[in-house]
């Protein structure tokens, strides 16, 4: 058992290397495939990469009354800091607010001193509240909105919440997000499962050279397995080759496309992105590589093993 | 050793390319199977190798049905017979070496016995030199010698050849004949189909004819009539 497989792969070995040409067709046909099915991976991590940066941007902001008590303040924010879906509370005191307004409004001397002339800050303080996924925000306005205790006897101590505002442009950046997520995603599908079949028919044409060859062997006594065996070899090693010619690839497309997107993806370096999963890359593509040039060498060969 | 039992080949269109043919061989005979072009000689050795099934009728080696074997045990009942085809049919992408070795390593043989085996059957068809030779590079003479060197490499009770000189020359006509009667004395069956004249003549052994799919004779000591 052990002689004939050893038998196999050195015969699917010496086989590929004799049929060069062909071989090296199928070699470069599988290592489009490989680099598609690898682009799928690098797409689906800039687009969650993107997601999780907009996402990131998006908060809520509660405004309080400019006579709000800071303790009642600090309540809110560990009540708020309590719920589940609540990433992160930040507190903005008066001060800090307006020392912000300022610094942002540095050049627009006119608004500066219409401040100057106040006789007190007239900013109150805020919460800005991150939640884990942008679709809880909704609850957590309305928890604040619901909340007795937040409006203590002194009246209202929330002036406004600004999630109404910012609203519908969450609702729109999600649902663009996803869109362009899922559009994406089928894009390459149905890329990968193209070149896919393409890899499958240069297997099978370059197979069906040689089925003279497999009636020949069946004729002289060999059983179909051992037949089968180097043809499924020179697939493996084809799948192989193929899968670290794409990671060879990717190496320069990725350090390349890393430093020309990096500022348009928001910081995302395709390149380090690469070099940190090169592990999950690799035996992605080793992977399919190998199961591609396997499954389409015994899937060509079945067909000609009928004598 | 080989017997035909009422073989009938129907194609699918209707024409008939064999037609109720009973026949048996002996081992150690030297049969040689005559007839035009579409007598049913080569449809007659497909139904022995079963690379074809008859329409009705059994064919039997050793007392057993070769159709009824499964596809996945083929393989052991065709190590039993070594072929020899007209168009040669050797494995393009190996050398000469390598074709012969090949019927070895798929009967599963030891290293060390191809090692020793092959060089002596390259000898034995007179082709020690020309080893490492692709087809492509051999006439067409010294591919058949190979393709014999293949049919014989496992000491098979029976050699089936199926028009083994119809590509050849005289001269390499007359060596392919030779080393199969050799082969025959050694004690091997041999039975090959052929129309050319000369050939039967020469052998001086049993003799069948046929003609449009049916046997016409049957004779011991034959000549080729027609």
């Amino acid at each position: 058992m052990w002689m004939m497989i050893k038998r196999m792969v050195a015969t699917g070995a010496k086989n590929f290397v004799r049929s060069g040409a062909v071989s090296f067709a199928t070699v470069l046909v599988m290592t489009v495939t490989l680099a598609i099915i690898g682009s799928l991976i690098f797409l689906s991590a800039i687009l969650g990469n993107t997601l999780s940066a907009l996402e990131d941007k998006v908060d809520v902001n509660v405004y309080f009354v400019t006579n709000a008590q800071e303790r009642d303040i600090i309540a809110i924010k560990e009540r708020l800091e309590d719920i589940p879906e609540v990433s992160a509370v930040t507190y903005t005191t008066r001060e800090d607010r307006l020392a912000e307004f300022r610094t942002r409004h540095e050049n627009d001397q006119l608004t500066l001193q219409a401040l100057d002339e106040l006789n007190d800050n007239p900013l109150g303080a805020a919460l800005s509240v991150k939640a884990k996924d942008p679709s809880q925000y909704q609850g957590i306005v309305e928890f604040l909105e619901e909340d007795p205790s937040i409006s203590p006897a002194g009246g209202p101590i929330i002036d406004s919440i600004n999630y109404f505002q910012n609203k519908t442009v969450i609702d729109r950046l999600t649902s663009a997000i996803n869109a362009t997520e899922r559009a994406g995603l089928v894009i390459v599908i149905i890329f990968a499962l193209a070149s896919t079949i393409i890899a499958l028919a240069t297997i099978r044409l370059a197979i069906y050279t040689a089925r003279d060859e497999i009636a020949v062997m069946r004729l002289v006594g060999a059983s179909n397995a051992y037949i089968r065996g180097p043809f499924i070899v020179a697939g493996v090693i084809s799948g192989l080759l193929a899968s670290i010619l794409a990671l060879l690839l990717f190496y320069p497309a990725t350090w390349y496309a890393g430093t020309a997107l990096q500022n348009w993806l928001g910081g995302f370096n395709l390149f380090s992105y690469y070099m940190s999963h090169f592990g999950m890359v690799f035996s992605i593509l080793v992977g399919s590589g190998i199961l591609l040039g396997a499954l389409a060498s015994w899937l060509a060969v079945r067909r000609y093993l009928k004598i | 050793m080989i017997y035909f039992d009422k073989v009938s080949k129907i194609h699918r269109d209707g024409t008939p390319a064999l037609e109720d043919v009973t026949l048996s061989i002996s081992p150690k005979e030297f049969v040689s199977i005559v007839g035009h072009s579409g007598a049913g000689k080569t449809t007659l050795i497909k139904m022995l190798l079963a690379e074809d099934r008859p329409t009705e009728g059994t064919v039997f080696f050793e007392s057993a049905d070769v159709h009824a074997f499964p596809k996945s045990k083929l393989h052991h009942y065709r190590r039993k017979i070594g072929t020899v085809f007209q168009d040669f049919r050797l494995i393009p992408n190996k050398t000469a070496y390598e074709n012969i070795a090949f019927a070895m390593e798929a009967a599963g043989r030891p290293e060390d016995e191809i090692r020793s085996d092959v060089p002596h059957i390259l000898d034995l068809v007179d082709l020690g030199g020309k080893g490492h030779h692709f087809p492509n590079q051999l006439s067409g003479g010294e591919q058949q010698r190979i393709a014999i060197g293949r049919a014989i490499i496992n000491q098979p009770d029976l050699i089936v050849a199926d028009e083994p000189t119809g590509n050849l020359d005289p001269v390499n006509t007359y060596e392919i004949m030779d080393i199969l009667k050799k082969i025959n004395e050694l004690g091997t069956t041999v039975l090959i189909t052929t129309h050319n004249k000369g050939v039967v003549d020469s052998i001086g052994r049993r003799v069948i004819t046929m003609d449009r799919g049916r046997i016409v004779r049957d004779d011991m000591q034959g000549q080729y009539v027609l």
